[in-house]
């Protein structure tokens, strides 16, 4: 019946590769998050205020991103452009995905951050003699960014979590790292356990540092 | 002073403004009265330039609003605008709310602008919320709030958009007693107002809107007592 012989000591040995590995995922994906919300802004800006081509492809990243599969989003960056002639390494691949992934995400989250300011507060800043940029920097978009904080913070967990799928691109990060390892030692499910287990670590470090964050941002 | 000429506003098709003529000298203060609708709201936006017209010249201090080469964000800081709703920076506390146009529009130094705001919450009775945020604050502190942050700017002239419209009944009282003082002190106001106990009190000038066009103007005895206007007339059986 049931005699698999857990062995837990190849795992722990690897524990110091493990971590630096989870250093990494952690890496990627926080870059992702930055260059995410950077993007997703624009985005956003260019959806609620363009016209033609560039608000047709704002949209259809927006669509692409949110409609398919994250996998198929890194394949594309992977294997579609290599088909082309166009090689990135499998950190640019993750890292490419993921800001491709989390900025459609994060863009509709700003569009619905931006919709919920009311007109007038812009009106009431220009009034003041604020320029259209001193207006957005210092009044809207430090509203918006209250209101989009929980949802980045969701990214950021998912884009640790997507993150995992690196392996299938030769990338390793934490779970790269620990098929690497595992295949080496035959321990696939111990060492695939302590890694979920890393994994729900870090993502619970996450919520809480983003729950300090937001009592020290957020007095209002 | 603010001269206004033959000033045309269209929303697409819809003519809203047809046409005023309107001079405010400076010290005056001038109420606007009249139906929902009749283009009050859209004169003032034209006087700051929060909207562009179609035909005519608003012009301050010699200075024409909508020509090309105005800097606009600079002749602004003259035009102190104050709004039926009320516009509290949500994220920022009163004290912030009030230092963030001088500092970031006039370029003080953040002490400076700090102690412009509290003499200026002073002077609308907040003395004791600086700290506080907007969200804590009254309808009626709010709109107080509102009239302090554009007295930082030192402006020139004050722009009233129905200030009190919004506000619970009980809080009117506190935030036209603002306005009163300020134009006891001499500014120069423009006041877009349904109260026309204010309005009589306080004005040089009254002015009568009708469907975009500027039916009547003078002062409040003769606007009041003696209307030469049927449209006046009736308008103002309407509201008493
Ligand atoms: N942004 C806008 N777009 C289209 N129509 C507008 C806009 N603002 C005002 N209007 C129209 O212009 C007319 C005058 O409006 P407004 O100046 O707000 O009147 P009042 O302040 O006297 O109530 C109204 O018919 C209103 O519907
Ligand atoms: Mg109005």
């Amino acid at each position: 019946m049931f005699n698999y012989n857990f062995q837990w000591r190849p795992v722990w040995r690897s524990l110091p590769d493990l971590f630096e590995a989870s250093l990494v995922t952690l890496q990627v994906a926080a870059l992702a998050i930055v260059l995410g919300i950077l993007v997703g802004l624009v985005l956003a800006l260019v959806r609620m205020n363009m016209r033609g081509p560039a608000r047709w492809i704002a949209t259809a990243w927006v669509e692409l991103a949110r409609n398919t599969p994250v996998l198929f989003q890194l394949f594309f960056f992977g294997f579609g452009l290599g088909a082309f002639g166009w090689h990135l390494t499998p950190f640019t691949i993750v890292l490419v995905g993921l800001t491709f992934n989390s900025a459609g995400y994060l863009a509709e989250n700003f569009r619905g951050g931006f919709n919920a300011i009311p007109d007038t507060q812009l009106r009431a800043a220009r009034s003041l003699g604020m320029t259209a940029w001193q207006a957005y920097t210092r009044v809207v978009i430090p509203q918006v960014f209250r209101l989009v904080y929980h949802p980045i913070t969701n990214q950021m967990v998912w884009a640790v979590l997507m993150s995992s799928l690196g392996m299938l691109v030769g990338f390793r990060e934490l779970s790269g790292e620990t098929q690497f390892l595992a295949s080496r030692s035959y321990r696939i499910f111990e060492y695939f356990a302590v890694t979920a287990v890393i994994y729900f670590v870090i993502v619970k470090i996450i919520l809480l540092v983003s729950r300090l964050l937001a009592m020290r941002l957020f007095r209002y | 002073m603010i001269e206004i000429r033959d000033l045309h506003k269209y929303f697409g098709d819809l003519h809203v403004l047809k046409g005023i003529d309107l001079d405010v000298q400076k010290g005056e203060v001038l109420s606007i009265i009249g139906a929902s609708g009749s283009g009050k709201s859209t004169l003032l936006y034209c006087i700051n330039a929060l909207e562009p017209i179609q035909k005519g010249r608003v012009v301050v201090d010699g200075t024409d609003v909508h020509a090309k080469g105005t800097d606009i964000n600079r002749l602004r800081q003259k035009l102190g605008m104050v709004f039926q709703q009320w516009n509290s920076f949500p994220h920022l506390t009163a004290l912030e709310n009030v230092a963030l146009a001088p500092r970031i529009v006039k370029g003080k130094p953040k002490a400076e602008a700090r102690d412009i705001a509290s003499e200026q919450l002073r002077r609308v009775g907040l003395s004791d919320k600086i700290n506080v945020y907007p969200s804590a604050l009254s309808g009626g502190q709010q709109q107080r709030l509102a009239i302090a942050r554009a007295l930082a700017m030192e402006p020139e002239y004050m722009l009233f958009d129905e200030a009190t419209s919004a506000l619970d009944p009980e809080l009117v009282g506190e935030v036209l007693d603002t306005m009163r003082l300020l134009a006891e002190e001499g500014m120069t106001m423009i006041c877009v107002t349904h109260e026309m106990g204010f309005a009589r009190d306080v004005s040089d000038r009254i002015a009568y809107f009708h469907q975009g066009v500027m039916e009547e103007i003078g002062p409040p005895q003769q606007l009041f007592g003696n209307p030469h206007s049927e449209n006046t007339r009736k308008f103002l059986a309407k509201v008493r």
